[in-house]
């Protein structure tokens, strides 16, 4: 199945015995010259990028609070070291974080500290070199941004900090991830990662309109660029393909249908993702944001709601009132934005909406908290809120459903292994071995309690897991939607009363 | 007058003010530097209050650190806490009369050197041992514990083994706050005390000692989860906004 070495999934996680090197050959294909160029980046390696590199650390660190107290602050107290997933699944000792934020830091202090000029041997300083800038390029593109280690530094220094600023430099002097750039580039130009344009999305849409006519014999809608709508769905374009994330986005309009909401997608801001992040390019993100903002105003909603996506979610809640707001042009009634969890929550809890959990009843569920949702975004009024309301609502339409350990959930999750801009497949070795700790959490329940299937919020989480559950013993279609689960429960008011049938084998 | 007296108050002063302005300088340019997005580790406070109490829980407890570690944990805070202790009982040396709580704390702050030592012994020692702390080891990190260590062995052989003439140490230092240089004690241990807070003092802004300023800095830390209800915004951000104003 792989050419190389599928971790084993034990009872309890251990910390590997260091193995140096062992996936410094991991390295994402670059960026060709047309992607680079069309988010501003020089098309390849420029001639001083030594130069340009150092200065471009210079800049960032003087436009970033978080880059340049990161750099100073770290005392080496190892307490991070055993918590990186990339780390626990490959025993590659750059994998710990320190030791990955030290691949930039020790430039930093080569070139702008005291000690790293004079005395460089001492705090452990180098200049910038090619290898170096190999280095950078192979272990900053093993680290998902996940923010784990965040959770544990005693001075909160936040890898993902780092791997961003890194990326943004070696973006500046030519050096770019093929992955995440194509797909930048395919958003500012079309609107969304797939770079499926409007004609193909509404063909989409109305596909979906007829399976779920076909399947509950209801007119539900699937709305595009509907001008005056109330709400604008932001989703992750993988929702209109892919599985099961089609099933979450059937399970938001299932929702948006039994509230009687006025709702509508946009073809222009057709994608909630934005890899801007993981590339650490504040201008990119900033670009994509505003096409949100672009087309609420252009349809006139009132108000902005994100599908299940995970780092979308991060851009969205923390950052997309300082890139695209201010959104006074929005009904102050509500957050702006919300999240498709938020909204079903509170139709639930007015009581707008009916289920009948044993259509779930195959199902032991468990829910894998997604990194940036649960460590970098919130739902609802209160600290914390991310972690609950998903849980509640699979718990209101679903009648099984465990936790997995919890050094493993909630702020200690653990990543799926794919985040961060790492969701290719010239990274397929580094995807699996990053996914055994969570792997090896989801096992203990599937031995212990007789959990069938792992939900999640996020178009990555779900992506990758459908990929990766596979190497470990598990089938792809054990990754559920929390809107499949919605979905599958909700009772339509108006749906044909045909299964009294059904009703009958319950009693 | 010995020429010793003279070396080391010009060393003090040296020391001092390097470390202030050292320290000075990277505290302003942390409080400068704009954090242009929203960053806490979440769940984190929703209100100004909640995050000073998040801080406090991070530097009086090493709350993250707990969470992470035990024994990291209870070597560092060990250290960190009987140095403020030995810091504070050090205030005597330089206040007259002293003041009551230095007083009230100076049994426990002779004794908290033990702490010290331990909690030193305990994070070098894992250096040593754990495979992963010394594989991010640098030559520094050995270094700095080194001199801290010095620091406090130097200090309990005065407090515990053969005193120095104190009075006449603590004529000195305050000699030292009114400008004029006063003798110091001709001992080998006090010199080679002095000699290392020096030290410590002068490499304080320009090592990793900068934990202690940066910890108060620290985005995912200090920040207050609100993005959605007030828009926080940098100023080099919001010339990206102007230039294009209208939208």
């Amino acid at each position: 199945m792989a050419d190389f070495d599928i971790p084993e999934l034990k009872e309890t996680l251990e910390i590997p015995p260091l193995k140096e090197d062992a996936m410094a050959h991991s390295k994402p294909y670059v960026a060709k010259a047309e992607f680079q160029e069309a988010l501003g980046f020089p098309g390849e390696l420029i001639d001083n990028w030594e130069d340009v590199a150092v200065k471009k650390l210079g800049e960032l660190k003087g436009k970033f609070r978080s880059l340049q107290v990161f750099l100073d602050s770290c005392v080496k107290c190892g307490a991070c070291t055993d918590k990186c997933h990339y780390f626990l699944g490959t025993a590659d000792p750059k994998n710990m974080p320190v030791a990955r934020q030290d691949l930039l830091r020790k430039v930093y202090r080569r070139y702008y500290t005291f000690a790293g000029r004079f005395f460089p041997k001492l705090v452990g300083a180098v200049d910038m070199t090619r290898e170096v800038l190999d280095e950078w390029y192979s272990y900053f593109h093993q680290c998902s941004q996940c923010r784990r280690c965040s959770v544990y530094c005693p001075y909160g220094i936040d890898t993902a900090e780092i791997s961003m600023a890194a990326r943004e430099i070696m973006d500046a002097v030519g050096l770019g991830q093929k992955y995440c750039n194509e797909i930048i580039a395919k958003v500012h130009k079309i609107g969304n990662n797939l770079g499926l344009p409007e004609p193909a999305l509404a063909d989409t849409l109305e596909g979906l309109e007829e399976e779920v006519k076909d399947d509950t014999g209801v007119d539900i809608k699937f709305p595009l660029d509907v001008k005056g709508a109330d709400i604008l769905l932001v989703t992750p374009s993988a929702d209109f393909f892919a599985e099961p994330h089609v099933d979450g986005l059937i399970g938001y309009a299932k929702v948006f249908h039994e509230t009687g909401a006025s709702w509508t997608l946009s073809s222009y801001a057709s994608e909630a993702a934005n890899f801007g992040m993981f590339i650490g390019s504040y201008e990119n993100m900033r670009r994509v944001s505003r096409r949100i903002r672009k087309a609420a105003k252009e349809l006139g909603v009132k108000r902005i709601i994100f599908g299940e996506c995970g780092h979308a979610w991060r851009v969205a809640y923390s950052f997309l009132n300082t890139l695209a707001g201010p959104w006074d042009f929005l009904d102050p009634n509500y957050p702006v934005p919300q999240h498709i969890c938020e909204y079903t929550w509170d139709a639930i809890q007015k009581g707008k909406l009916k289920f009948d959990p044993s259509e779930n009843d195959h199902m032991t569920l468990t829910f894998h908290d997604s990194c940036n949702v649960a460590r970098a975004s919130r739902m609802g009024d209160k600290p914390g809120g991310q972690l609950e309301i998903p849980r509640n609502i699979i718990k209101t339409v679903c009648n099984n459903y465990v936790d997995m350990p919890e050094n493993t959930i909630g702020e200690a999750t653990f990543c799926c292994g794919g985040g961060g801009g790492l969701l290719t497949d010239d990274l397929m070795e580094l995807r699996v071995k990053g996914a055994m700790p969570r792997m090896a959490a989801y096992k203990s329940v599937v031995d212990e309690y007789g959990v069938t299937n792992l939900a999640a919020i996020c178009a990555i989480c779900k992506t990758q897991f459908a990929k990766v559950l596979p190497y470990y013993g598990f089938t792809m279609d054990q990754i559920v939607s929390v809107h499949q689960l919605v979905g599958d429960a909700l009772i339509l008011s108006d749906a044909p009363s045909e299964d009294a049938g059904d009703e009958a084998d319950d009693e | 007058m010995s020429a010793l007296s003279v070396i080391y108050a010009l060393l003090f002063y040296a020391a001092t003010l390097i470390f202030l302005v050292g320290v000075g300088r990277k505290i302003w340019i942390y409080a400068k530097t704009p954090a242009p997005l929203k960053i806490p580790t979440m769940p984190a406070p929703v209100t100004q209050t909640g995050v000073v109490l998040r801080m406090a829980r991070e530097v009086v407890l090493f709350a993250s650190l707990f969470k992470s570690n035990k024994w990291i944990w209870l070597f560092g805070w060990l250290f960190h806490m009987a140095m403020f202790l030995v810091l504070a009982r050090h205030l005597r040396y330089f206040t007259d009369p002293v003041w009551w709580w230095v007083n009230l704390i100076q049994p426990f702050g002779k004794y908290a050197a033990f702490g010290m030592l331990l909690g030193l012994l305990g994070l070098w020692g894992r250096r040593f041992f754990v495979e992963r702390i010394r594989y991010i080891t640098s030559p520094s990190d050995h270094l700095m514990l080194a001199l801290l260590l010095g620091i406090v062995i130097t200090g309990m052989s005065m407090t515990f083994v053969s005193h120095t003439d104190i009075v006449m140490v603590k004529d000195f230092f305050r000699g030292l706050m009114t400008g004029s240089i006063r003798p110091l004690p001709d001992d080998l241990n006090l010199l080679l005390h002095l000699a290392l807070v020096a030290t410590l003092l002068i490499v304080f802004p320009i090592s990793k000692l900068l934990h202690a300023p940066g910890v108060f800095f620290s985005p995912t830390r200090n920040q207050v989860d609100n993005a959605r209800e007030k828009r926080h915004i940098a100023p080099w951000a919001a010339e990206l906004d102007a230039a294009e104003s209208g939208n």
